[in-house]
């Protein structure tokens, strides 16, 4: 499969505020990856650990001190290909309310496209199709504060989609929303991903958003510690623990059972895995 | 709540007035605007009526309305007619008390002021009641323009006013909950002396403060995330496009200006 994205031996410190100060610490160290196209990664990590300088390494908001990041085979470093890299990879932030540019939701999704220069016709052909994707049409006419918190976390994420890009990464954007807003997005990321072909990369605090994921990455200190398969990553649940990292709550349950002399597999991430290997736990 | 402040006085309704092209509503003001100020007879002043009348008809905006925005400016009213009538001296004098004196002539010109002012703010209250913020700064971005060719920064200036629009609800809901926050902790906002009310606004305002810079940063990034790059090869969504009526409107108003000229020259 192609690559999306790929990060070779990336080396980034923020600059000190004073001019003499020693350099900052790396908060990249070496850190190489690869993201196919058309996959559903979970970057998951703990507070400073790096996850969130790394995204923003994807849109060329950050350049790396050494080391090079490629979109679609385009070089972030090169300042001509800025804007095409940015449309390509689409960034969805953590708090709704401070990427809202416009007064009026389906203003606001044409943002994007007015600033790529799109003529008005088809600017809005993409702002239609952008709110169905994330099925918000019927709110277009709407002032952005009459919404709930995941309605506007799915108009940024519209807005993003009206730039048509090929990968959108969003920075933990479910950890303003209430329960309902975040299962909102998250169906919306998913449905984005599976009908749209739509790369999505996840950076997140939620195991149980990890979970729908297809690969989960799992950055510590600026390096990457794990990548596998959400069922092998939260397998290791001794690990993810060391990493200062939980598990989703039936991983953890089926763990604690398993240490209580249960046999059950290791390998259980959602809900319906569990209730399946309790019911059969039960019924020997 | 402080949430409840309406923003702007946009009435949003649908009229003819509602519809057309924001510039031309921004130019027919302009030309109300000039008609009033040039005329300087009652009769000037009741064409510019007319005017008034028939323009708040058509917005179907309700009078009540009108009776908004003129009520702030009451204090402004009495203080015209008050100086007008003890400083101008002409005419036959009607009554005189030490120093003071009224004249025919004061009397008339405090009536035709507190008249003028009255129309000049009914009249252009009437744009904003039937333009919503958004469509006035886009109609102000058109009409300023021509002034890209001297360098003045149109579009960063209509992209501040619309960021400015659209933040105004957010950093109200902000101080709303800054100062529940600071009540939680026993500060007295009601209460006290104005020196203690204004010294209690402090610990409001510097979190206000700070929370704004920390959006604006937020913003400033997922605009760049968005391909902004100011306002060069930029397009719209809402193109603004004048039909026939935008003009028919703006022939209206020449008419109007012209009638009042014209009656000015003849009684002068």
């Amino acid at each position: 499969m192609e690559n999306m994205i790929k990060a070779e031996h990336i080396i980034f410190r923020y600059a000190t505020e004073e001019e003499n100060a020693k350099p900052n610490e790396p908060i990249l160290k070496d850190l190489s990856l690869e993201i196919q196209k058309g996959s559903f990664t979970a970057i998951l990590g703990h507070n400073g650990s790096g996850k969130s300088t790394f995204a923003k390494h994807i849109n060329a908001i950050l350049i790396p001190e050494s080391g090079k990041m490629f979109v679609e085979g385009l070089d972030t470093a090169e300042e001509n290909l800025l804007f095409d890299i940015r449309q390509r990879a689409g960034m969805v932030f953590q708090n709704p309310d401070n990427q809202i540019v416009a007064t009026v939701v389906e203003e606001d999704v044409a943002f994007a496209p007015e600033n790529l220069g799109v003529p008005p016709e088809e600017i809005r052909q993409r702002v239609d199709d952008a709110l169905k994707a994330v099925n918000m049409y019927e709110y277009r006419n709407h002032a952005p504060t009459q919404l709930s918190g995941g309605q506007k976390q799915r108009v940024a994420i519209a807005g993003v989609i009206a730039m048509q890009p090929d990968c959108i990464i969003l920075d933990e954007p479910t950890a303003m929303l209430d329960p309902q807003g975040r299962q909102e997005v998250m169906h919306t990321i998913q449905k984005l991903n599976q009908e749209k072909n739509i790369t999505i990369v996840l950076i997140t605090h939620y195991m149980e958003e990890a979970a729908l994921a297809d690969r989960v990455v799992i950055i510590d200190n600026g390096h990457i510690v794990l990548d596998d398969t959400p069922k092998k990553v939260f397998s290791q649940v001794d690990q993810m623990k060391q990493l200062g990292l939980d598990v989703p709550q039936v991983t953890e349950l089926a763990y604690e059972l398993r240490k209580a002399g249960y046999s059950v597999s290791p390998e259980i991430i959602t809900e319906e895995e569990c209730l399946t290997a309790l019911e059969a736990l039960l019924k020997k | 709540m402080l949430k409840d402040i309406t923003l702007g006085q946009y009435f949003p309704i649908d009229s003819i007035l509602h519809r057309l092209d924001p510039r031309f509503k921004i130019i027919d003001t302009m030309l109300f605007i000039i008609m009033l100020f040039s005329g300087n007879h009652f009769w000037t002043l009741m064409i510019g009526a007319i005017f008034v009348i028939m323009a708040q008809l058509l917005s179907k905006v309700p009078l009540k309305m009108s009776w908004k925005s003129i009520r702030p400016i009451l204090p402004v009213l009495a203080v015209t007619a008050i100086l007008n009538l003890v400083f101008i001296d002409s005419g036959d004098l009607l009554f005189e008390w030490k120093f003071l004196k009224i004249t025919q002539g004061g009397i008339n010109t405090s009536i035709f002021m507190v008249c003028r002012i009255v129309l000049l703010i009914i009249g252009s209250s009437l744009l904003t009641y039937t333009t919503s913020p958004i469509l006035l700064t886009d109609a102000i971005e058109s009409l300023m323009s021509p002034l890209k060719k001297v360098n003045f920064p149109v579009h960063e200036m209509a992209m501040m006013m619309s960021i400015a629009l659209r933040f105004i609800p957010t950093l109200l809901e902000e101080t709303d909950k800054i100062m529940s926050a600071q009540k939680a902790r026993g500060a007295m906002l009601d209460s006290g002396t104005l020196m203690e009310r204004v010294k209690a606004m402090i610990p409001i305002l510097i979190p206000l403060f700070v929370s704004a810079f920390r959006r604006a940063e937020e913003l400033a990034t997922a605009m760049e995330c968005r391909c902004y790059r100011g306002g060069e090869g930029r397009t719209r969504l809402r193109q603004l496009k004048a039909s026939g009526k935008d003009y028919i409107s703006l022939m209206i108003c020449l008419l109007f200006l012209i009638t009042s000229a014209a009656v000015n020259i003849i009684l002068s």
